[in-house]
Formats: C-alpha cells, sequence, structure tokens
C-alpha cells in the first residue's frame, strides 16, 4: 500500500507507447518514405490530412513524453532499488535501447536537416568499429551515404521495433509479476498487498490524466518548443547546419560521446552510460534502495543533476568553457557508479 | 487434543507455563515457578501499523488438526482486533460511529452516482471525439477536397467532339452533341433498354452530354466515337454505349454514371 507517485510511470509508460503506435499508425497512413517526397508528405500532413495535425504534433511530443517518463522510471529504481529484481531490470535496459533506437530512426523520417545530419553522424559512429567499421557503415547505408535507401529501411524499422518494445515490456511485466514490486521501504511488502482493481487502477488514471495534460498543454499551445528550427529545412548533402544536435532526451550521451577526444573512446563512453545500468543488480547492500543510506542519497542528486547540466552541455557548440565542462561532468557521472556501491558497503560495516 | 504447530503469535497465552485461557488437555510447557521479585516493566506501546498488525497473525506453516479424534476447539476472539482510525477519511454523515448509515445512504450515493456518471459523459464525449479524429484523419485531406471540383470551358469543345478530362482520379467524358445525336437518343424506346433511362433525365442541357468514363461493367473506360449505337465502346468486354451513356449492348449492367454539375452561365461548366 505504500508504492509513492514514482510508481506510476509503468504504466505511463505502457499509456505512451500505445499513443505513439496509434498515432504513428495514422501517420503511417500519409507519410511517404522516399527522399523525393518525405519532407512535402509531412507537410501535407500537417496541413492537408484532417487532424493531421495533432497526429504529428502529438507523436514529436509523445516521444519527449516517452523519454521524460523512462528517466524518471529509471531513477526511481536505482533511489529505490528496485533494480534487484535482476531478471525485469534487464529486459527494461534492453527496452531503454529498443526505444532509443527508435527515436533515433523516427527522428530521420521527416528528412529535414537535423534528420539528415543527425543520421549521419550518428551512423558514422558504427566506422569506429575496428576492421569491419567502414564495411559496416555502407551496410547500414545501403550506399556510399545516408540516402534513400537508408530513409526506405528506417522507416521499415521504426514501424517494427515499437512493436518489439511491446514483447518486452510483456516481458519485464512476466518478470515483475514474478516477484511483485518494490516499495519505497525496501521491505517486504507481502501482508500489505492491496487489490489492484479500485485502488491502483484509480491511482493510475490520476497519473494519465496528468501525463494527457502535460502532452496536450505542450502539443496545443507550443508544439515546437522542444523541436530544432533546422528541421524545418528540408535535408541538402551539401551543407551541413552550424551546430548539429539531437534531440534533448539525447542530449546527456550526445555529451558524454563528444567529451572523449577519442573517436571510438567516445562511442564506447556512449554506449557504456547506457549499458552501464546492467552492472547495478551486482551492488548489494544490507538494506534495499538508499533510505537508509543518506550519502548514496546525496550521490544519487548529485548523479541526477550531472545528467541534467550534461543535457545542457549537449546542446553547447564545442568550444570553452563548455569542453571542460562537459568532460568534468562525465568523470562525475561514471564515478557516480563506481563510488555508490562503495560508499554503500562502508556504511553497512559502519552500521554493523 | 488438538496439535498446534506455527510459529508462537498471539497464541502465545495457549503455550505459556503460569496461563491457561481455554479449558483444554493442553498440556503446561514447563512447570510454573513463582517470580520472587517483582519487576515493572513499562507497558509496550504498540503503533498500530500494517506491520505490527501483521505480527498478530499466526506464520509460518500453520497447521491444524481437527477431526472426530479430537474433542476441543479454540476460537479466536475477534472483538480483541484493533482496528486503525479512518475518521479522516469518512464523509461527514458517517463521521459518528453510532450514526444510522442507512439515514444518509441516499445521498451518499447519490452523490457518487453524480460525480461517476459525470465523469463518465466527459469521458464518452472525449473517447468519441479521440475515435473520430482517428477515423476522419483517414478520410479524404484538404489537397484532395481541393481537387474535387473541376470548372471546364465550354466554348473549347466544338461540336460532335468528346472531351475527357481527369476528374477524382477517374475519366469524365463532356460530349458536344450534334442536333441529329439528341434527336436519335430522345427517340429511343425507353422501355427497350436493360437500365431504363429517357435521354431528358440524363442531362441538364440535352447538347452537353456529361458522364463518368468508366464502364459498369468491370471498370475500364470506354472508347469515345466508336461502338454500333454512336456513342462509346469497351473493348474490354465489347460494351456498346450510346449518345447518351446508356447502355445497349455487351455485358454492363447499368449506364454509365452521371456526375453533378452544374452551369454557372458564363459558358461554364462545373462537375463536382
Amino acid at each position: 500500500t505504500n508504492i509513492s507517485m514514482w510508481w506510476n510511470f509503468g504504466s505511463l509508460l505502457g499509456v505512451c507507447l500505445i499513443a505513439q503506435i496509434a498515432t504513428g499508425l495514422f501517420l503511417a497512413m500519409h507519410y511517404c518514405p522516399n527522399t523525393e517526397a518525405a519532407f512535402s508528405s509531412v507537410a501535407h500532413i500537417c496541413r492537408d490530412v484532417n487532424y493531421g495535425w495533432i497526429l504529428r504534433t502529438m507523436h514529436a511530443n509523445g516521444a519527449s513524453m516517452f523519454f521524460i517518463c523512462i528517466y524518471l522510471h529509471i531513477g526511481r529504481n536505482i533511489y529505490y532499488g528496485s533494480y534487484k529484481l535482476v531478471h525485469t531490470w534487464s529486459i527494461g535496459v534492453l527496452i531503454l535501447f529498443a526505444t532509443m533506437a527508435t527515436a533515433f530512426l523516427g527522428y530521420v523520417l521527416p528528412w529535414g536537416q537535423m534528420s539528415f545530419w543527425g543520421a549521419t553522424v550518428i551512423t558514422n559512429l558504427l566506422s569506429a568499429v575496428p576492421y569491419i567499421g567502414t564495411i559496416l557503415v555502407q551496410w547500414v547505408w545501403g550506399g556510399f551515404a545516408v540516402d534513400n535507401a537508408t530513409l526506405t529501411r528506417f522507416f521499415a524499422l521504426h514501424f517494427l521495433m515499437p512493436f518489439a518494445i511491446a514483447a518486452l515490456a510483456m516481458v519485464h511485466l512476466l518478470f515483475l509479476h514474478q516477484t511483485g514490486s518494490n516499495n519505497p521501504l525496501g521491505l517486504k511488502s507481502d501482508t500489505d498487498k492491496i487489490p489492484f482493481h479500485p485502488y491502483f487502477v484509480t491511482k493510475d488514471i490520476v497519473g494519465f490524466i496528468i501525463l494527457f495534460t502535460a502532452l496536450s498543454t505542450l502539443s496545443l499551445k507550443e508544439p515546437y518548443l522542444l523541436s530544432d528550427p533546422d528541421n524545418f529545412i528540408p535535408a541538402n548533402p551539401l551543407v551541413t547546419p552550424v551546430h548539429i544536435q539531437p534531440e534533448l532526451y539525447f542530449m546527456f550521451a550526445y555529451a558524454i560521446l563528444r567529451s572523449i577526444p577519442n573517436k571510438l573512446g567516445g562511442v564506447v563512453a556512449l554506449v557504456m552510460s547506457i549499458a552501464i545500468l546492467f552492472a547495478l543488480p551486482a551492488y548489494k547492500s544490507k538494506f534495499t534502495g538508499t533510505q537508509f543510506y543518506p550519502a548514496n542519497q546525496l550521490m544519487f542528486w548529485i548523479m541526477t543533476n550531472t545528467v541534467l547540466l550534461l543535457t545542457w552541455i549537449g546542446a553547447r557548440p564545442v568550444e570553452d568553457p563548455y569542453i571542460v565542462t562537459g568532460q568534468i561532468l562525465t568523470t562525475i557521472y561514471f564515478m557516480y557508479y563506481i563510488i555508490t556501491p562503495l560508499t554503500t558497503k562502508h556504511w553497512d560495516q559502519l552500521n554493523k | 487434543m488438538i496439535n498446534i504447530v506455527s510459529k508462537s503469535g498471539n497464541l502465545a497465552p495457549y503455550l505459556k507455563a503460569t496461563t491457561q485461557t481455554v479449558a483444554s488437555q493442553i498440556k503446561q510447557l514447563s512447570p510454573a515457578v513463582p517470580a520472587s521479585l517483582k519487576i515493572v516493566v513499562p507497558p509496550v506501546q504498540e503503533l498500530h501499523t500494517n506491520y505490527s498488525l501483521s505480527n498478530s497473525l499466526p506464520s509460518g506453516r500453520v497447521r491444524v488438526l481437527s477431526g472426530p479424534g479430537v474433542t476441543t476447539q479454540v476460537r479466536f476472539a475477534h472483538t480483541d482486533i484493533q482496528i486503525p482510525d479512518f475518521s479522516a477519511y469518512r464523509r461527514k454523515d458517517v463521521q459518528d460511529g453510532t450514526a444510522v448509515s442507512r439515514r444518509s445512504e441516499d445521498s451518499r450515493k447519490s452523490f457518487t452516482y453524480l460525480v461517476v456518471g459525470g465523469g463518465a459523459v466527459v469521458g464518452a464525449y472525449a473517447a468519441k471525439t479521440l475515435v473520430g479524429e482517428f477515423v476522419s484523419s483517414m478520410s479524404a485531406s484538404a489537397d484532395v477536397l481541393a481537387l474535387a471540383k473541376i470548372e471546364i470551358k465550354l466554348g473549347d469543345i466544338p461540336e460532335g467532339k468528346s472531351v475527357t478530362f481527369k476528374w477524382r482520379g477517374k475519366p469524365l467524358f463532356i460530349r458536344h452533341r450534334t442536333p441529329s445525336e439528341i434527336q436519335t437518343e430522345r427517340n429511343v424506346d425507353v422501355q427497350s433498354l436493360r437500365d431504363p433511362q429517357h435521354d431528358a433525365d440524363r442531362v441538364q442541357d440535352a447538347e452537353w452530354l456529361v458522364i463518368i468514363g468508366v464502364c459498369t461493367h468491370l471498370g475500364c473506360v470506354p472508347i469515345a466515337n466508336a461502338g454500333d449505337f454512336g456513342g462509346y465502346y469497351c473493348p474490354c468486354h465489347g460494351s456498346h454505349y450510346d449518345a447518351s451513356g446508356r447502355i445497349r449492348r455487351g455485358p454492363a449492367p447499368l449506364n454509365l454514371e452521371v456526375p453533378n454539375y452544374e452551369f454557372p452561365g458564363d459558358g461554364t461548366l462545373i462537375v463536382g
């Protein structure tokens, strides 16, 4: 009975996924995945298709809401030690990777300047792979650069991935229902169960209403608040925009990527910044969660603020003083995962 | 005899050495020893939380054996169950524990039903709007609707000529009929037609025949000024249409379709 608002984000993510699939399906009825027509088809959707404008803005802003929910969900899991549910947690990290892939593929589809150059930059990361890098990139591109072949396959994959995410989400819930949820105290709650209906049905509905209000306010009042003005310019392979940057939800990873001066090192750091989450279940502690570990709580909030600052850095140009600031913040981010288990161990020993 | 196998819980009284609260044949665990010193222990303040209340429940593998071989039973006194105070959540009418809840039943239920009913109406409207938006997004978009009407300058079509335009994705036949064609079609015996229609019912101005050039058999485009009836001939399966677009011979079941059109009066024709 004591699960708080932080436990609402799971169901909110489910709602986000359904909303994205529904809006995406109806957008796909009008979108054309060909370089000649893609940009115009998106304009056609926004201007000509009945309610196309709201489908498009809901889908674009829905992706941002998806990531807000997923980061808060992960934050809750780290803070309260829910990663001890190893199988659920591992599937969750896979879902995060799949969601990031889906969002990246989707952003390419409008075929604006940022779509094209974002695709170019990120797919070029694969060339950092030793020996097979160049062949790998050209295979992904279906040619010698990002072009029509890339767009068509990105559309196909963007359509497919959400169903893979849905399947993973079902497996995620399957594992969760083996153990039951964690709770803010991190204690066993077997004697404290209450029926899902009506308590959590109503609680979840409150969450949906808040999410829907936020999404609607964004989509109806300031639909392009989070988007890049460069994406209103059709893609031009011969002209690179001055500031290439991904969407807000990828900024922190982008900042980490740019912080490492080495190409392969940057790619490894980018992948590790997410993959390090797989390591968390190995951190053992006497009590589940940070409720009784004030030092860990402090470090958690430092890490959270570091991620927010990295998001800011990702949007800044690669100049002084942002370069060194980004590098320091990257170091702090990774240090969290190294220092946390040591602090926990020390604290447990102090309390013996 | 009842054999009770479990963790102690609140069955402790039954297992104490000196007390027997139930007249039974439970053996004392150990012989009673009188206490020599008076030890004053402050009473334990028990907080009513889920956790502490759950400690009152028997835990572990609780088993109670009973049956023909057993002569006694143990009953829990339900009057000693501690329930937390829920007055902060109760409605005004039932705050008083001695109030008869049936008296305020109607008003309490009415309020609940009103709120739920109102919410259901709003929810239904919202759901209908949402579904309607998705479904109508699949309807004709603005660019398709913009091409839904076509305006034709009739002065450009000479007498005896049939011109084809693309309209709503289909061929539109505009035929400038000669007086002899008009007369021929007016004289046709309507009852002999497969799809009986008088020529006067198919045209607004006898001089201009406006029809959709899609064969009513299986959808091919008939050829103008061909066939045995001075009208159109469909090469796919051999349907013959006359100069009024009516089926005269061949497998087509119906006459060629006449769309909505009007003559605004300045020598133009608007179809659609």
